[in-house]
């Protein structure tokens, strides 16, 4: 099937770096692979695309030596190799970066590249020269004796791929790399894995964002359900294709029908403020309004004020000054519970943390945020049946994939655990909805679900605060943009003529006159 | 098999495995010392005979409360370590309180079963306090509060004291008839009475079990034990909760030496009973935090004590060996449940990933040409 890639005619056998054949791995239950067949030409980035749980990662677990696959070949330069472990992967030249970096804070830079392999160079100035040496021909840039606390998140990728080089790696994994990573980190990556590449390294590259896939890539092979339904050129498809062959069916798309936006304030919040003992506040006089059936977006780069401005709103955070009206109440001074029971249904950032119970079962979960309320609760008893009732309720109408109420949360995918969240949030008749990042980390099928029931809570007259690191979601949801930047909202935009451009600037205060 | 049934042979599991494995360990020990094994476990796993069957069941529902006020903490997160020092303050304020006989008759009781559990709660709460408002960690108060409970209680001993006639030993003023909890027989002849307390254990196992599975405060208590931060985004405060577990453990704790008190010993003196919060700990573990199975962890616990008892005399080995298995099945019990959690976890992804499997439309098992996409450029 590879060979239905629109790539020039085939090339020496030599020329590919890897070659996957027939790959297989099962586990009770579930098949994780099925016949996955894959070439990664020397000298250039190949990516590897697929909704979340298509089976990405137990394929590059395979490829590492993780686990060994039930059936299939794995070539390396030609050869086939048996890879029983992590060292066998090494000593065949593929090394992996992972997701979550994997480094001692309290260590210099020197001392994690040399942790288990100072056999190589020895501990010393061997070692560093030779590190000197990598970071020079690569353009890595990076410091030998920094701490690896003082660096920035982009600067610590940049040594786990100094380190996957310093064991001798010639084809390398990175896994989801531009997750963590800001916009103008994202090019500085792209920039080094070029780099790589001309110096005639292989890289394999997992991710989920398209856009980015779209612009490093060479060649782009989708998974779904665990098999390669086909490798592409990046020049001749788009990103939507590319979507729909990870999803096999048309996408919807974010955009907002119709403007239902009132004048009737739902919420109001005036001169929020949230002072910091380091210094600059946390959140400095945010004030806005949110009319019934209207989005409100808030764009910006993570760690701005964010999840602080959320948690101020939700009455979770100490010493917030300002004010919060939700439908002419005042809020200031209540309790979460009772800013909830007034009408607030939320979507936390972190649905595992803050959203879920993961070993409870789906009907407790129902229960969770709604503790004094019909149905899961009677006379201040829990009732069970109708709990369940209800949780089967959320399941049927908000398209939770489950066998029943009765499974723990931890058994469910991303997607499905946040489709039960919003499901339960939207119950209750509440009159704001606040989405914290909806739909980080779920596979497209489910985004495309959490975002037609964010307009439909619009659309019933809701009001709506989405915070958003996806910018098209942002600018296909809201009715308006407010950008926030260093705990102030510096500017509103109207989502009809923005582009994520004028958003990105904004966000970064480039161009910005305050 | 049923998920049902899985479920059940998956809780049975973990225990089994782990008193399995302890006795194999201690068999080890014995043979290790040229004990005789057979021999020693014989003794202990022998059928009891009526009387020692009364002990058995008297020591279990000592032990019982002690395992409830433990597991009420552990419900939350909360390891109160300080049962110990809770359970002696109790059963002290209560027979300073039984032995003053303010009130007539079983009022008497009433008040100092009251005062018991009010001191109880006031001893753990200290702890509760200083982890809700300072951030302390209550493992290391508790243990702190069991070293003060200890020494203030043989400082107020000494001033409550009566001297009994004819011995050294010092003792509350002794419970007025009237005012002691009757005993039931469960055979004929002496030693087969059984604590009427019994059934005040078993209610608090039916309370605890209600609580925490039917009431929306026992909601809130779990979900703040499961995670701190989901409970925090739905609106339960962690602080009260903090605090409020606190109390409930206490306030168990302090029933724990009262069967003994209102059922054979009728005063408190400087040899009550010491050391039950301890095996509390062990026996929540056991019992995994439920009514049911922390009163079969109690039943065993204290089966192995009255068994072991005569093993001196009978084999000539030291009844301590059962301390030996005690102690580690407290170790395998840890152990097992993580092995049998994990299992169990991962036995329900495949399931639900199976049944979602089976509903969806048929998986792309043959070659991927089954595919028939075409990219348009």
């Amino acid at each position: 099937m590879s060979s239905s890639a629109p790539a020039p005619a085939p090339e020496d056998q030599r020329s590919i770096a890897v070659r996957l054949r027939g790959i297989g791995k099962r586990f009770p239950g579930v098949i994780a692979n099925d016949d996955v067949n894959i070439d990664v030409k020397r000298g250039t980035i190949h990516a590897i695309v697929g909704e979340n749980g298509a089976g990405k990662s137990t394929l590059m677990k395979i490829l590492y030596g993780v686990q060994p696959p039930d059936s299939g070949t794995i070539e390396i330069n030609g050869e086939v190799v048996t890879l029983s472990s992590p060292a066998d992967a090494i000593r065949a030249g593929v090394g992996m970066v992972f997701q979550h970096f994997m480094l001692a804070d309290n260590f210099t830079v020197l001392e994690n590249v040399v942790l288990g392999a100072e056999k190589l160079h020895g501990v010393g100035a061997a070692a560093r020269a030779e590190i000197m040496r990598i970071s020079d021909a690569y353009g890595l840039d990076v410091e030998p004796d920094r701490l690896v606390e003082e660096l920035g998140v982009g600067a610590r990728q940049r040594v786990e791929i100094l380190k996957v080089l310093f064991r001798g790696a010639r084809i390398i994994i990175l896994d989801e790399p531009t997750a963590v990573l800001v916009p103008h980190e994202v090019d500085e990556l792209f920039t080094n894995l070029r780099g790589l590449k001309e110096e005639g390294l292989s890289v394999i590259f997992i991710s989920h964002k398209l856009d980015e896939v779209l612009s490093v890539a060479e060649e782009i092979t989708v998974i779904r359900r665990g098999t390669t339904v086909k490798t592409v050129d990046p020049a001749g498809v788009t990103a939507r294709q590319l979507a729909e062959l990870m999803v096999g069916s048309e996408l919807p798309s974010p955009s907002t029908e119709t403007s239902t936006v009132t004048d009737e304030v739902l919420l109001s919040v005036q001169h929020l403020g949230l002072p910091s003992p380091e210094g600059r506040p946390l959140l400095n006089d945010i004030s806005f309004d949110i009319h019934r059936g209207e989005i409100l977006g808030i764009a910006g780069v993570e760690g701005n004020g964010q999840a602080e401005l959320v948690e101020a709103i939700m009455g979770m955070r100490h010493g917030v000054t300002g004010s919060v009206r939700l439908s002419g109440t005042d809020l200031s001074h209540v309790s979460t519970r009772d800013r909830r029971e007034s009408g607030i249904g939320y979507i936390p950032e972190d649905r595992q943390r803050h959203g879920l119970l993961l070993d409870s079962p789906l009907w407790e979960n129902r229960i969770l945020g709604h503790q004094g309320r019909p149905p899961s609760v009677k006379h201040g008893l829990i009732d069970k049946r109708g709990a369940r009732t209800d949780t089967q309720r959320i399941i049927e109408q908000y398209d939770v994939r489950t066998p029943g109420p009765d499974v723990l949360a931890r058994a469910l995918s991303g997607g499905n655990q946040q489709k039960l969240i919003v499901g339960r949030e939207m119950s209750g008749d509440p009159i704001l909805l606040i989405a914290s990042h909806p739909t980080r980390g779920v596979d497209v099928g489910a985004q495309a679900a959490i975002w037609d029931h964010i307009k439909d809570a619009r659309r019933k007259g809701l009001a709506v605060l989405l915070i958003s690191a996806d910018l098209d979601e942002l600018i296909g949801l809201s009715d308006r943009i407010e950008v926030i930047l260093r705990g102030r909202l510096v500017g509103a935009f109207d989502p009809g003529d923005v582009t994520p451009e004028q958003l990105g600037s904004a966000m970064t205060g480039a161009g910005d006159p305050a | 098999m049923s998920p049902r049934a899985t479920k059940f042979l998956l809780g049975i599991a973990a225990p089994v495995l782990a008193l399995v494995t302890a006795f194999a360990i201690t068999s080890l020990v014995l043979i290790a010392a040229g004990d005789p094994a057979g021999e020693v476990w014989g003794q202990i796993l022998s059928v009891p005979e009526t009387r020692k069957l009364t002990n058995i069941i008297n020591n279990a529902t000592v032990l019982y409360l002690s395992g409830l006020a433990v597991a009420i903490g552990f419900r939350m997160n909360l390891f109160n370590i300080g049962v110990d020092g809770q359970y002696r303050v109790g059963a002290f304020v209560a027979a300073v309180v039984a032995g003053e006989a303010w009130l007539p008759g079983y009022l008497n009781t009433l008040l100092a079963v009251a005062a018991a559990i009010l001191c109880g709660a006031a001893w753990a709460g200290i702890a509760g306090l200083l982890r809700a408002t300072r951030g302390v960690s209550e493992v290391i108060s508790t243990i702190m509060l069991n070293f003060i409970a200890t020494s203030l209680v043989a400082f107020f001993l000494r001033k409550a004291a009566v001297r009994v006639e004819g011995s050294n030993s010092l003792g509350t003023k002794v419970i007025p008839e009237g005012s002691r909890i009757p005993s039931f027989s469960i055979g004929s002849g002496p030693g087969t009475e059984v604590y009427g307390f019994l059934f005040v254990a078993i209610f608090a196992g039916f309370a605890f079990w209600f609580v925490l599975n039917k009431t929306r405060f026992g909601f809130d208590l779990r979900a703040t034990g499961q995670s701190t931060t989901a409970a925090v985004a739905n609106g339960i405060s962690v602080k009260k909760m903090t605090i409020l577990a606190m109390l409930i453990s206490g306030g168990v704790a302090g029933l724990v030496g009262l069967p003994i008190l209102f059922g054979s010993a009728y005063s408190y003196g400087s040899t009550f009973q010491s050391g039950l919060g301890f095996a509390g700990i062990a026996i929540a573990l056991l019992g995994r935090n439920n009514p049911i199975g922390i009163a079969i962890g109690a039943l065993l616990f204290s089966f192995l004590n009255e068994q072991s008892n005569a093993l001196q005399i009978l084999v000539g080995v030291s009844p301590d060996i059962v301390a030996i298995t005690q102690g580690v099945i407290v170790l395998t019990v840890v152990i097992s449940y993580e092995i049998v959690r994990r299992y169990g976890v991962r036995l329900e992804q495949q399931h639900v990933a199976q049944a979602l499997a089976s509903e969806a439309p048929p998986p792309p098992g043959g070659p991927s040409s089954a595919e028939p996409e075409e990219v348009r450029a």
